[in-house]
């Protein structure tokens, strides 16, 4: 085992890290920063984002409009007060990254352009082309590499957080490439490690979403926020998950099930016109379209494919020049990873998960109730997003969260001892854990088969529509399948570049994780925003305008607890879809 | 590398291969660009013979007609042939290229690559035709 | 079309073998498959020891870069149907140590990414209270081609100059010098120009321009270089002349 030690450690190298771990050395160039990551950093999930992110820049716009819009979208379980705080310091923060280089796209006259975006009443939304998080992202990792003082584990998978004392101390990790184990102790640790969304078997996400810093954290005994609430996005190609942009469908492309019938319009969307309407049918909000292709699929009007269920995209009606033009984008992912030309075929798409509002807990510093543990961007829930996340609004959260979390750990680094000793030992009966997995012979379990089962699981009972009943026989299965992971053994025993080990230990974490969604939803009796129940069909805010906590119980279940919503400004109303 | 792997836990052992001394058979691009870097023989090739011929005229029209003479016999001309093949694939695949190492703007947009080398082989048609044209007036 | 195709993918375990082998493995063939789908269907159901690198499989990540066939490609972009009849043989990028099986190691090029210093650099920076840098959209097209890179290193893989020079700093970093360069934000083209006229930099490439033809982002290194040359001949030229 090799032993390394830093000030500040930041666990996942995507928008939250680099942006934290710059605010580190920004706030004292003394302190030696550490950025850990299983993955170079260029290749993290931020990469992928196109849309755009929001922030207040333009006369004839508010940053009480843009709270307004986050809390009423986030169906008033957003913390008001961190609200008002995120979107003052996204436009500072988005500016900051112009200023390190980021191409936004501009006006004619230079300055800062923005457009229109699905929930935001003005547009406030600032894009580079239709690769935004690819620019923030890259921008960020060449802006760190400017400082020296900035350490980088690249490829280096942590396995569990160090604890000692109350509070948190330090990583240990495997080096991939080697399979050294790696034990890195630090005065404060920032997780910025991303959402789950490949618990689901339908996910925009890449293979490298597993929750793995949500699960070390749920491990170590920080609580978890609101992790029933996943985002759904009603239109992704059913094997890659690659997300079909909302612009397909206000161009003018339209929803079909099996027998070629524009099925929204039993779904109280309004009815089919030749040319697209704004708010009715395929331009609804986007958790009705996810609603209604359940439905569809609950009828048996869905069509069935070797990979799901799904339904057609239409935009063949639009012809090619039209699509060249408006939608170049949408025919250039499908040609070039699906094989599908949508000017002569149906796009076929279904509701995919795109985005974990929940995470660990944190306060609006980024602080989680862990003294020494931070956490920010996806894997973290302050929260602003509530119940339902608009679009364009993670981007500017991991500037601005990452920033805030940087700052605080910084400040809490600096008022601390050295690590103490016994965390040596935890990290020693660690590596002797990895190892024992490692060199394991004769299990029955495969990895390839207890995610799957896990899938579907996840698909059937908390996806877009839950109930009490299916979330309990959830509850069960994954039981179950935690118990099997126990008996699973790897084909690979070697050291160097183990990645079915990888896999094996991103598996567990996702079995914690989607427990605690599981639990969570259960105990959220209630529908609001993505989380709607059947069997609970309204939204009761007597009851349940609180946050969920979930904790890691003696036995390993969840418990789940409470924590009441911040209100300062906005009482809640009612969500009025479309404006 | 013939001996029985030597595998030290933790250790790194990477593999490098070896970069064949026949690299360039291996696709048609790098065929076509040692081919062109082989173009600048048969340009030296020209030069040398061109001196010859300047120094062959300094010593007298007897000298010159041998000259002239060896030149004709077959030797040459299949030396000069292929030099001309050469040549001329060695101006195409430069004003192919030149595009690439010029960004030209005009009026604030990048001129198109079409527009660079369509212009390039332009002026090469001109200048060859009133190379014809004096050659073969006189 | 057919039911399956043979894949014959390298293998190499340095606790094993002393070199990479071919192992053959048959996975189903699907119109919509890929090359990193068929090398997914090996890991979860045939051989759980093949390690490589994936992320997000659609193009942006840069990290599922292998040789397919002989050509560097992005794997998530390669479909079994283009690569009919079959075998497709897929190895790990060219010109780079192979750590295991199809993962390389990428050391060499983070260093010289670091190296060519892709950062703004300014004399005195702007306060964040006059708002942002004006820069037109021409100004944005002057160097947005060059900012696409995805950092997949197939260009190296592609580079006959790298496989021969592994010191060659390489089309890529000397297009993100080039994309900083170009930046209208940024004043830093003088500090990058020592760097990138050293022996090792810009004078190392002799114009094969493939690795403009196999980028999957159609970045245009070769492009980069080229324009470059010209600059830092021309600089090279005014230090001669007195100044005046």
């Amino acid at each position: 085992m090799e032993l390394f030690s830093c000030d500040v450690l930041v666990v996942g190298g995507g928008g939250a890290g680099l942006r934290a771990a710059i605010a580190v050395v920004e706030s004292d160039p003394r302190l030696r920063v550490a950025v850990i990551s299983k993955v170079y950093p260029m290749r993290s999930h931020t990469v992928s984002a196109e849309g755009g992110a929001a922030a207040v820049i333009k006369a004839g716009d508010s940053l009480d409009e843009h709270a307004y819009d986050t809390i009423s979208g986030g169906d008033w379980l957003s913390d008001q007060d961190a609200v008002e705080a995120f979107v003052k310091e996204a436009p500072e923060e988005m500016l900051r990254l112009e200023h390190w280089g980021c191409p936004w796209n501009r006006e004619g006259d230079g300055s800062l352009a923005v457009r229109p975006f699905g929930g935001m009443k003005v547009q406030r939304t600032w894009f580079a082309a239709d690769k935004t998080g690819f620019h923030m992202l890259h921008t960020l990792f060449q802006t760190t590499l400017k400082y020296d003082s900035i350490q980088r584990y690249d490829e280096c998978f942590v396995t569990k957080l160090l604890v000692d004392e109350g509070r948190c101390q330090g990583v240990v990790a495997i080096e991939v490439a080697t399979g050294k184990i790696l034990a890195i102790t630090a005065k404060a640790v920032i997780l910025c490690t991303g959402g789950c969304g490949k618990i689901f078997p339908f996910t925009t996400n890449a293979s490298i979403k597993n929750g793995d810093g949500m699960a070390l954290a749920y491990r170590a005994g920080a609580p978890l926020k609101d992790m029933e609430f996943v985002q759904y996005h009603p239109t992704g190609l059913p094997f890659t998950g690659i997300l079909i942009t909302e612009a397909a469908r206000s161009e003018g492309g339209w929803l079909l099930n099996k027998d070629g019938y524009r099925y929204l319009q039993d779904y109280d969307l309004g009815k089919p016109e030749p040319k697209p309407v704004l708010r009715s049918m395929e331009l609804g909000p986007r958790d009705r379209l996810s609603q209604a292709f359940v439905k569809e699929q609950e009828k048996g009007r869905t069509l069935q494919g070797p990979y799901g269920d799904y339904v057609h995209l239409d935009v063949r009606h639009l012809g090619e020049k039209v699509i060249n033009k408006k939608i170049p984008f949408v025919r250039e992912l499908c040609l070039k990873y699906e094989n599908i030309d949508p000017v002569k075929e149906m796009i076929p798409v279904r509701p995919v998960v795109h985005y974990m509002m929940g995470g660990i807990s944190t306060d609006i510093q980024g602080a989680t109730p862990f003294p020494g543990l931070y956490a920010a961007g996806e894997a973290a829930c302050v929260s602003i997003n509530g119940a339902n996340r608009l679009g364009s609004n993670s981007l500017p959260e991991l500037l601005v969260f990452g920033s805030r979390a940087g700052r605080a750990a910084a400040a809490f680094a600096r008022s601390q001892p050295e690590t103490s000793p016994p965390v040596l030992l935890a990290a020693h009966d660690e590596e002797s854990r990895l190892e024992q997995m490692l060199g394991r012979q004769g299990g029955k379990e495969k990895i390839a088969t207890l995610r799957a089962e896990m899938h579907r699981a996840m698909e059937e009972s908390a996806g877009i529509y839950r109930t009490e009943s299916a979330l309990g026989q959830a509850a069960q299965k994954l039981s179950e399948l935690q118990d099997r992971v126990e008996n699973l053994s790897l084909d690979d025993h070697s050291y160097t570049f183990n990645t079915e080990m990888t896999s094996a230990l991103e598996l567990s974490y996702m079995l914690d994780l989607a427990q605690t969604i599981v639990y969570a939803a259960r105990e959220r009796r209630e529908s609001r925003g993505s989380h709607q129940r059947t069997d609970h069909p309204q939204r009761d805010d007597q009851r349940f305008l609180k946050h969920s906590l979930v904790f890691r119980g003696e036995n390993g279940t969840p418990r789940i607890d409470y924590l009441p919503v911040t209100i300062t400004r906005w009482p809640p109303g009612q969500r009025v879809y479309g404006r | 590398m013939s001996s029985p792997a030597r595998y030290t836990p933790y250790h790194p052992k990477w593999y490098r291969r070896r970069v064949s001394v026949w690299w360039w058979l291996e696709t048609g691009s790098y065929t076509s660009f040692v081919l062109r870097e082989l173009t600048s023989v048969f340009v030296a090739i020209f030069a040398v013979v061109m001196l010859w011929e300047l120094r062959a005229l300094a010593q007298g029209p007897a000298a010159y007609a041998t000259f002239l003479a060896r030149l004709k016999t077959p030797p040459f001309l299949a030396l000069h042939a292929l030099a001309f093949l050469f040549v001329v694939f060695h101006s195409i695949t430069w004003f192919n290229l030149a595009p690439k190492a010029m960004a030209v703007r005009f009026r604030g947009k990048r001129v198109p690559d079409l527009v660079v080398a369509g212009l390039n082989y332009g002026a090469w048609l001109f200048l060859s035709v009133v190379v014809a044209f004096i050659l073969l007036r006189g | 079309m057919p039911q399956t195709v043979t894949l014959e993918v390298a293998r190499y375990r340095p606790e094993r073998e002393a070199e990479p082998i071919i192992e053959t493995y048959e996975v189903p063939f699907r119109k919509d498959w890929v090359v990193l789908d068929a090398l997914n269907h090996i890991k979860d159901k045939l051989d759980g020891t093949l390690s490589f690198r994936w992320s997000c499989r659609m193009g942006v990540c840069g990290s599922c870069g292998m040789t397919v066939n002989g050509r560097p490609k992005l794997t998530c972009a390669a479909f079994l149907s283009d690569h009919l009849p079959g075998p497709i043989r897929v190895e790990p990028l060219r010109y780079f140590p192979v750590v295991r099986d199809l993962v390389v190691d990428i050391t060499d090029f983070m260093r010289k990414l670091k190296k060519v210093k892709p950062w703004i650099i300014r004399k005195e920076e702007k306060p964040l209270s006059e708002g942002e840098y004006r820069q037109t959209p021409d100004e944005l097209d002057a160097y947005k081609q060059f900012s696409m890179c995805i950092n997949c290193m197939i260009c190296y893989s592609a580079c006959p100059i790298y496989g021969l020079e592994p010191t060659f700093i390489g089309p890529a970093a000397i297009a993100l010098a080039q994309r900083y360069n170009r930046d209208s934000r940024d004043q830093g083209a003088g500090e990058r120009l020592e760097i990138l006229s050293e022996h090792d930099g810009i004078w190392q490439c002799t114009f094969v321009g493939e690795c403009t033809k196999v980028c999957p982002k159609n970045v245009d290194p070769a492009g980069a270089i080229q324009q470059y040359k010209l600059t830092s001949a021309l600089h090279w030229v005014r230090t001669l002349l007195p100044r005046g």
